[in-house]
Order: C-alpha cells, then sequence, then structure tokens
C-alpha cells in the first residue's frame, strides 16, 4: 500500500486556502483605474494554436506602435486559451467577460466559439471586436450594435472566387469541402455566384470534419473530370489536400481554386504541390503596399515569423479600437459613442483600404493570389470593396 | 461506378488499411499481452512524425528519420513503461485509461515546447516522388505503394517473431499465464518492458512512415487513436491477426464510404465495428476467455 | 458504505458553502459555481454505472448533449417554456436514448462495451455536427430560458443567475440524495454485487442485464437532468457536447474523484474545475499542469481524491 505522499490534512488546507483566495474582492490591491482591459478569447493549444499566436502577436505589435496606450491609457491583456471548444466556451466567455470584467473582447478563431461568445456578449454588451471566426451570422442574423468583426465572413472569401473560375473559362466545377458551417457556407456563397454567371456544379463532395483522408474522393474526382475543382480546407487539412491533389496526378490536368485559407500559412508545408493554384482571400502577403510592407518588416522583426492573414486581423483591430477611442477621449463606458466612433473608422490596413459595413464586417477588397516559385503573387482585385450581404441583419437594413 | 475506378477504391481502402494496421499492432500488443490501456499510443505516433520532420529538416533523408527515430522511441517507450506503467500492471484497466490521459496532455505540451505549433510538411523521398500512371488522368503516388510494402514487411516481421523466435513464443505465453512464464525462470519485467517498448516503436514507426502523407501538426495523434482502438476491437483485443484484418476492413468501409455514401461516411466506420461486434463478440480472431 | 463523519461533514460543509455563492455578489463565481455544480451532476450520474455497475460507458455526454437540444427545439420551435412541461420531456427523451443506446451495447461487454457506446456518442456527434438543419457545427441557441410562471407570476426565472444557481443546487442535493439511497438500497447492493461475480448473480437468479440497463437508464435520465441545467446556464448548444472528448473528460473525472464513492466523483469535478480555472491564469502550459495533477493522483492515490479523503483503510 503506497504511503500517502501527501498528508490529508495538507491537502485540505491548500484547497481551502485557495478557495479562500479566489472568493477575494477582486480589487483588495489597486490595479490602476486608468488601464483599458483587453480580453483574448484565443486557442493557445490544439490544432489552431498557430492562429491563435499570429493574432495575439499582431494584436501586440500594433499596440507596440501606439506605445501601448490608446487614448492615453494603458493596455492590460487578459487572455483564456479557448482551445478551440465549443462546449467550454461558454465558461470561457464567461471568464473574461463577468470574471475579468474585460473592456473590450476579442477573439476566437472557431466558429462554434464565436456563436458562444454571441450569446454571453449580446446580453452583456461588451464591446465585442471578432478576429478571425467567419461563420455568417455573426454580422448576420446575430449581428449587434457592439459586435464587430475585423476579419472576413466565409461569404466573402469564396464567393469572388466563382468569377475568377468562370473567368478562366471553367464552366463544369466540382465542390469538396469539410462538412462544417464554415465549409458549407463557403460552398453556398460559390455556388451563388458560379451558378449566377453560368457555370454548373457536377458534384458536391463533403468530407467529414476533420477527416483528412481524401484519397478516395480524388479518385472520383479524376474519374468525373470537371473542369475546375473548388475547395475548402485550412490548416493542416488544406496542407494533405494540395500534397494528396498533386500526389494524384491531378494538379497539372485539372486546376484547383479555393478561398485563400488553402493556402495560408501552410505554403511552406505545401511545397511545389501547390505551385500555380489560385485562391481567393482579402489579403495576400506579397501585397505591395507601404503599409504592407512596414507592416510584414516590423511582424519578421518581432516575432521571427511570418505575417499572415490572421496576423493582420489582430493588428487592424488594434488600430481600429485606438481611432475609436481617440474619438471619445478614451472613455470606453460611452458606449454608444464608442460604437458610433469605431463605425466611422477608415483607415489603410496592410489588406488595403479597410471599413466597417452597416453590419460592422469589414468592406474590403478581395484579391485574386497565385503561387508562384513558392511565394503568393497577386494578380488583381477579384472583387473591390466586397461587403457581406449580411442575411437577417437588423442593422443592416 | 466503373470498375476500373471501383479497383482503384479497393487499392487506397487497402493502402489506408495496411497504415492503420501498422498503428494498431502496437496497440493491440500492449493491450491484449500487457493488458495496458494505452491512450497515449496516439502521442507516439505524433512524436514520430515530429521526429520526422524535424530529421528530415536537417538531414534531408527520411531514411534517417527512420534510423534514429525508431531507436529513440523505443527507449522513450522504455522509459515510460518502467517509471510509469510498469505500476499499473496489477490494477485495472480504468486506472490505466486515467494514467496515459494524464501523459497524453504531457506529451502535447512537450510536443509544443519542441516543436511549436506551426504545421509542417515533410518531403517526400526523393526517389519515391512520382506517380504511378492509371490511366489518362489517374495516377498512383508511388510513396502510397512504397508504404504499403513496407506496412506488409511490417507484418510479416511481426508475424515471423511471435510465432518462429523464443521470444515470441515467450510474448504468447506470458499473454495467457504470466505467473507461469515467470515460474519458468524468464524475466517477465524484461519481457514486458520489451513489448511496451515495441508497441510504442510501431507507432513511431507508422508515424515516420505516414508523415509526407499527413503532414505535421498539433494534436495529430487524437483522430489516429481513436481509429486504431476500432480497428483493435474489431480485430479482437491481442490479436495481431485481427488488427491486420480489422485495419482492412476499416479502410475498405471508410474509403467506399465515402465515395458510395458521402451523407453517413462519418459513421461508416462505428456502424462497420458494431456490425462486427453484433455478429463476434468479441471482434473477428479475440479470444473467447473473459477479456482482459 | 457509511462515510467517516470527517467526510460527512466536510461534504455538509461544502453543500452550504456552494448555496450561499451567490451572497458574494460576484456574477462570474455564481456561474462558475453553477457551472461546477452541472459536472457534478453529470459526473455522479456516471458513478452510478461506473463505480457500482461496473459500465464503463462513453455514451454519457450523449444523453447530456440529447436532452440539452430538446430543450433548445422545444424552445426555439414550440415556444415552450415552463419547466414543468420541458424538464419531464427532456428527461425522457434522454432515459428514452439510454434504453435504446444500452440494449444494444449491453450485448457486448467489457472493452467491446466501451467501444459500443464510443460508437453510438461519435455517430451522434456528426449527425449534429453534420446537419444545418439541427443547428450544424455552429450550434443552437435557445431563445429562452425556462421560467415557472403560476397564474402570470414568475416564480423561478432560469435566466436569472440567482434562480438558475438554487435550482441546480437543488437538483444537485437531490440527485445525490436519490442516488445514495439507490445504492444503499438493495438495487444498489444487487448492481455491486453483479459487479464483482456476474455469473454468480446470473446462477443465483438475477436478470442481471436488467439490473445493468436499469442502471444505464437512470444514469442516462440523470445526465439528461445535467445537460438541460447546462444549457439553461448559457442558453447554448452545441455538438461538441457529444462526442469522445466530452464523454472521456466526464469519465476521468470520475476516476480522479474516486469511482464508486458517488461524492468522490462530484468533488472531483470541483476540483477538476477549480484546478483548470487557475492553472490558466497561471501560465500559458496548463495542460501539462492538469497532465501532471492526473498523473500523481493515479500513481499516489490509487482510490481518488475520495481515497484521500477518507484516510487510508485497510
Amino acid at each position: 500500500m503506497p504511503r500517502q505522499t501527501l498528508s490529508r490534512r495538507a491537502l485540505l488546507a491548500a484547497t481551502g486556502a485557495t478557495a479562500f483566495s479566489a472568493v477575494l474582492p477582486r480589487r483588495a490591491f489597486p490595479a490602476g483605474k486608468a488601464k483599458i482591459r483587453i480580453g483574448l478569447l484565443l486557442p493557445y493549444s490544439g490544432t489552431y494554436a498557430a492562429l491563435g499566436n499570429n493574432i495575439t502577436d499582431g494584436m501586440k505589435l500594433a499596440a507596440r506602435e501606439h506605445d501601448n496606450k490608446l487614448a492615453g491609457r494603458e493596455l492590460e491583456w487578459v487572455a483564456v486559451d479557448d482551445e478551440s471548444d465549443p462546449a467550454k466556451a461558454p465558461a470561457n466567455v464567461n471568464k473574461l467577460v463577468v470574471g475579468e470584467k474585460v473592456d473590450v473582447l476579442t477573439g476566437p478563431v472557431h466558429s462554434g466559439v464565436a456563436m458562444a461568445m454571441m450569446q454571453v456578449v449580446r446580453q452583456e454588451k461588451t464591446l465585442t471586436i471578432v478576429t478571425n471566426a467567419g461563420a455568417q451570422a455573426v454580422t448576420g442574423q446575430l449581428c449587434a450594435p457592439n459586435v464587430f468583426r475585423t476579419s472576413f465572413s466565409n461569404w466573402q472569401t469564396s464567393y469572388p472566387c466563382a468569377d475568377v473560375v468562370l473567368k478562366d473559362g471553367r464552366k463544369k466545377a466540382i465542390l469538396m469541402f469539410w462538412n462544417y458551417s464554415f465549409g458549407q457556407e463557403s460552398m453556398a456563397a460559390f455556388k451563388e455566384g458560379f451558378t449566377k454567371g453560368g457555370g454548373t456544379i457536377v458534384k458536391e463532395i463533403p468530407v467529414p470534419f476533420p477527416t483528412t483522408e481524401f484519397q478516395a474522393n480524388l479518385s472520383e474526382i479524376a474519374a468525373l473530370k470537371p473542369d475546375a475543382v473548388f475547395v475548402f480546407f485550412a490548416g493542416a487539412g488544406a496542407a494533405k489536400f494540395v500534397k494528396d491533389y498533386a500526389d494524384a496526378g491531378l494538379k497539372d490536368k485539372i486546376p484547383l481554386y479555393g478561398s485563400g485559407f488553402l493556402t495560408e500559412g501552410v505554403l511552406g508545408a505545401q511545397g511545389p504541390a501547390a505551385e500555380g493554384i489560385k485562391t481567393t482571400l482579402h489579403y495576400a502577403d506579397s501585397l505591395a503596399t507601404p503599409a504592407n510592407r512596414d507592416f510584414r518588416a516590423a511582424f519578421k522583426k518581432a516575432t521571427s515569423r511570418d505575417a499572415d492573414v490572421y496576423a493582420v486581423a489582430g493588428y487592424d483591430t488594434i488600430h481600429a479600437l485606438a481611432r475609436a477611442l481617440d474619438k471619445v477621449q478614451g472613455d470606453t463606458g460611452a458606449r454608444k459613442e464608442l460604437i458610433a466612433a469605431l463605425e466611422s473608422v477608415q483607415f489603410e490596413s496592410p489588406r488595403g483600404p479597410f471599413r466597417f459595413s452597416k453590419a460592422h464586417n469589414p468592406v474590403q477588397n478581395v484579391y485574386v493570389r497565385q503561387v508562384k516559385a513558392g511565394r503568393e503573387i497577386v494578380l488583381g482585385v477579384a472583387q473591390k470593396d466586397a461587403e457581406d450581404p449580411a442575411f437577417g441583419c437588423q442593422m443592416a437594413t | 461506378m466503373t470498375l476500373p475506378l471501383f479497383a482503384l477504391q479497393l487499392l487506397n481502402g487497402v493502402e489506408y488499411g495496411l497504415l492503420l494496421f501498422l498503428v494498431a499492432s502496437g496497440l493491440t500488443l500492449i493491450f491484449g499481452v500487457l493488458g495496458v490501456l494505452n491512450f497515449a499510443h496516439g502521442s507516439f505516433y505524433m512524436l514520430g512524425a515530429y521526429l520526422a520532420y524535424w530529421i528530415g529538416e536537417r538531414t534531408g533523408s527520411l531514411a534517417w528519420a527512420l534510423a534514429l527515430g525508431v531507436p529513440l522511441l523505443f527507449a522513450t517507450g522504455w522509459v515510460v513503461e518502467r517509471l510509469a506503467i510498469s505500476r499499473l500492471y496489477g490494477r485495472d484497466h480504468l486506472s490505466q485509461l486515467l494514467l496515459t490521459y494524464g501523459m497524453v496532455l504531457l506529451f502535447n505540451e512537450l510536443q509544443r515546447a519542441l516543436f511549436g505549433n506551426e504545421v509542417h510538411g515533410v518531403a517526400t523521398p526523393r526517389p519515391l516522388a512520382f506517380g504511378l500512371p492509371l490511366g489518362e488522368l489517374q495516377s498512383w503516388p508511388a510513396y502510397r505503394a512504397f508504404t504499403c510494402v513496407a506496412c506488409l514487411l511490417v507484418a510479416a516481421a511481426i508475424r515471423h517473431v511471435l510465432l518462429r523466435t523464443r521470444f515470441g513464443m515467450r510474448v504468447r505465453a506470458g499473454a495467457v499465464n504470466p505467473e507461469m512464464v515467470e515460474a519458468l525462470g524468464v524475466d517477465v519485467r524484461r519481457l514486458l518492458s520489451i513489448l511496451f517498448s515495441a508497441g510504442t516503436a510501431l507507432a513511431a514507426l507508422a508515424g515516420i512512415l505516414a508523415a509526407p502523407l499527413t503532414t505535421v501538426y498539433p494534436g495529430m495523434g487524437e483522430g489516429v487513436l481513436i481509429v486504431s482502438f476500432v480497428v483493435v476491437v474489431i480485430g479482437g483485443i491481442g490479436s495481431v491477426k485481427g488488427a491486420f484484418f480489422g485495419a482492412l476492413l476499416v479502410g475498405l468501409a471508410d474509403t467506399l464510404g465515402k465515395v458510395l455514401v458521402p451523407a453517413v461516411s462519418s459513421a461508416m466506420v462505428y456502424a462497420v465495428m458494431a456490425a462486427v461486434l453484433l455478429w463476434r463478440p468479441r471482434g473477428l480472431f479475440g479470444q473467447p476467455a473473459e477479456a482482459r | 458504505m457509511t462515510l467517516p463523519r470527517s467526510v460527512r461533514a466536510g461534504l455538509l460543509v461544502g453543500a452550504i458553502a456552494l448555496a450561499l455563492v451567490p451572497l458574494s455578489g460576484d456574477r462570474f463565481w455564481v456561474q462558475f459555481a453553477g457551472k461546477v455544480m452541472v459536472t457534478c451532476i453529470f459526473a455522479v450520474s456516471l458513478d452510478l454505472l461506473v463505480g457500482y455497475a461496473g459500465l464503463v460507458s462513453l455514451a454519457h455526454s450523449a444523453f447530456f448533449g440529447l436532452s440539452a437540444y430538446l430543450l433548445a427545439g422545444l424552445t426555439n420551435q414550440l415556444g415552450l417554456v415552463s419547466p414543468l412541461v420541458t424538464l419531464p420531456l427532456c428527461l425522457a427523451f434522454a432515459a428514452l436514448a439510454a434504453l435504446l443506446i444500452g440494449w444494444l451495447s449491453l450485448r457486448a461487454t467489457g472493452v467491446y462495451f466501451v467501444m459500443v457506446t464510443l460508437a453510438f456518442t461519435q455517430m451522434l456527434y456528426y449527425l449534429f455536427s453534420e446537419s444545418p438543419a439541427l443547428g450544424g457545427s455552429d450550434g443552437v441557441f435557445i431563445s429562452q430560458r425556462p421560467r415557472l410562471a403560476v397564474l402570470g407570476r414568475t416564480l423561478v426565472d432560469l435566466g436569472d443567475r440567482t434562480d438558475a444557481h438554487a435550482a441546480i443546487w437543488v437538483a444537485l442535493v437531490l440527485s445525490f440524495l436519490l442516488l445514495r439511497r439507490l445504492v444503499r438500497a438493495p438495487f444498489g447492493r444487487v448492481l455491486t454485487a453483479i459487479r464483482i461475480n456476474e455469473p454468480r448473480m446470473r446462477t443465483l437468479g438475477y436478470a442481471t442485464r436488467r439490473y445493468k440497463l436499469a442502471a444505464f437508464v437512470l444514469g442516462g435520465a440523470l445526465a439528461g437532468l445535467a445537460g438541460y441545467l447546462d444549457a439553461t446556464l448559457y442558453g447554448f448548444v452545441n455538438p461538441a457536447q457529444f462526442g469522445w472528448r466530452q464523454s472521456g473528460l466526464v469519465l476521468v473525472t470520475v476516476l480522479l474523484g474516486g469511482k464508486g464513492t458517488l461524492y468522490g466523483p462530484a468533488v472531483g469535478a470541483a476540483l477538476l474545475g477549480v484546478l483548470e480555472h487557475f492553472a490558466q491564469r497561471a501560465t500559458e502550459h496548463w495542460s501539462a499542469v492538469v497532465g501532471a495533477a492526473v498523473v500523481a493522483v493515479v500513481l499516489f492515490l490509487p482510490r481518488g481524491v475520495a481515497g484521500l479523503l477518507e484516510g487510508s483503510r485497510g
């Protein structure tokens, strides 16, 4: 029988002390009332950890450009690892919004987590800036005055691609996608644009999320011989898919298209297999604007990593917030005025011109990119000032 | 679906199944013979894949990853077995589940601390980076053919060891009656250590071989783990032959399910398992005796 | 199974402390306590299966989720708000699902049983995650929290934090007392005997499968209760509540706390919740902290935290 290495008393005492210290009033030690508390609801573990880190580093870079002060007030970051788990999301949001009483809530990556977050922030009226999750409902059916988004909507990144495919002379497309909300919404948007322009969808191939076994479907695609294949995958799944596509001999025979997530952040992992793929996204590494060049150089210097579309969202979030707070002299309590200020924000982001739509989604250019020699080259603008249609949003009418 | 396409899908299914077998073989050995429910099996697969990436980056060759990675993870398995697993041999499956669950959390953090959060590609070894043309549009990657062959060789090797060597004989005896084996003068503790390490080495081998196909990313062990358990159960716990046929069955079911009934393809593997268990409650080749 | 005095006293103190949390006025801790209590109900209901009947079920989260989703459906589609209507329906639904899944799964034994229950929970996960009609992977909001109104006057509004806290507390205490009653009664003792030696119980004439099924259904219904309350607490349901991760987590909670004790899993749930909360604040590598704690408990506390609380016994 192993000896108890912890005495019962010690354990009970430790537990009691912890519990007691937990319920001590939060402001027992003055924390400096003037700080602006920014909550970060992001994945710092699991498959999406890289995205969470890039978003955070983008935000911190922007903050440093403002000397870590917005409208004269210092910034305080409060981060919670959401693990991209929607089941734990309501408790995590609660932690930041009600427990830590953050002034601004930012995040998340996963749309399921975002939906849980919406439930709480719509009730608590916390100022919320969605820094990645592209679910349509966030600025659609569930839009709210206190909710903004600085990233994208799923529609914005896929709809313009339809035109790109049609312009390349391809009329028969096969769709392949992960069968969850991101994939479903992307396909719906592409279908809308593609069929409007006279194209036909030969087959839709949903793949259970997050499976990454594509071989069977690729053989199927090769047998059906479409003009083009439009897909949605992201992260490791996208890396594998592109490699599998090339390995199956399809790369140079049936052109592959997708929203930019197909190559974003995984170009290195994909190697030569990604060569020639065209994607549409509201950002590209090689955008030759001074804003983007400066941003990328600064990000590389600060983190030794290359910036990507996720970092840009974080970066723009703080810049937008800074401008809005300046307009209200840093008064985070003046909700209505702060919201109005944020609504009117306009600036030149690394992605191009940035402003919010009536539904609080970014109005931004969507670019056509193509992979050439291991880099994303911008071929042009797929859709200028693309605005998410914001179905069901009361504010957009 | 045309006949050639169907044949190709069968080939895809077999290839997927063979890789699954490689992962599941270690799991079934550890579970069947040691009676240990090793939830951390997927972590060894992941560590193998990450080593393939890391060593591959520095030496440019997958062969080096195999040569260095497999022994390294064999040694890791040995250490883990001596330090933690061996304390649980007398205890019930649930304690093992709990311990290995905790280990998974630790291994995940280890992976993040050592290798970071990014997705990494592993280059296919140059001599195998071509496609075998099948028809005008299809081609089958040579590397996949290579992994099929490799898995078959490993399967044959395991069979040889188990059936034709003294070590294998002791392993099989130890599965049935460890006390007797010990009474006969065999060092059972050492036997178990070797077996556990061999199981984890097999998982790592699978990870290294699969790395060029799957890419390397955080959390990659989880999906593999669940499917491996399904394979082990279908085949019958402790039976390597069962793991082989179970894996093929799962590979084919998954592949054909995706193509024939995509709407329910996600549930396919589980439906197959439920069907097999209804027909043979102990799996295809499981022991009729009380499951350990 | 009589608990040592110190443990009983500790539980009483804990229960009273939990009941008094709303007095702190801190809204975060009230909701945190609510979530912890829901997890306690969930874990304790699983202990009936794992600790007493010897059934390691990975399908438990299925009943949790099904009950939650039914509440969402009843409220959103049919406008049913009164818990007098929705609660019995959700519990019945969870019990029915448990009856079906249990009946099918109990045809297998041992690890095979575990895997069959896993299969069911995974299939449900994919079903809810892939069907836009059922809300899809993003989940579903519940438009209105349950509200108990009699003659036009609202008695209990589960949308109010204090009311919700009180309701969950009452549910936890009642579930615990019910289960404790049950395990001390002949039913519970037969279950334990079946766990220890089923063939012998069968030769003694007991319909062992029926007892196991009854335990499965009862445990499933209580899991449904936990799911109902969880949905009430946050007004949100999501397919992630199904699936092996959630099932695995509650199983780990039961084992950590000490299976077969009923109070152990509740304590385990509370400790795990608190540990996670503080570890997250302390370090980015918080899951390693939790992992290390789990490994330590397994190696040094063979009977879980309950074993520690009861002191070394024979």
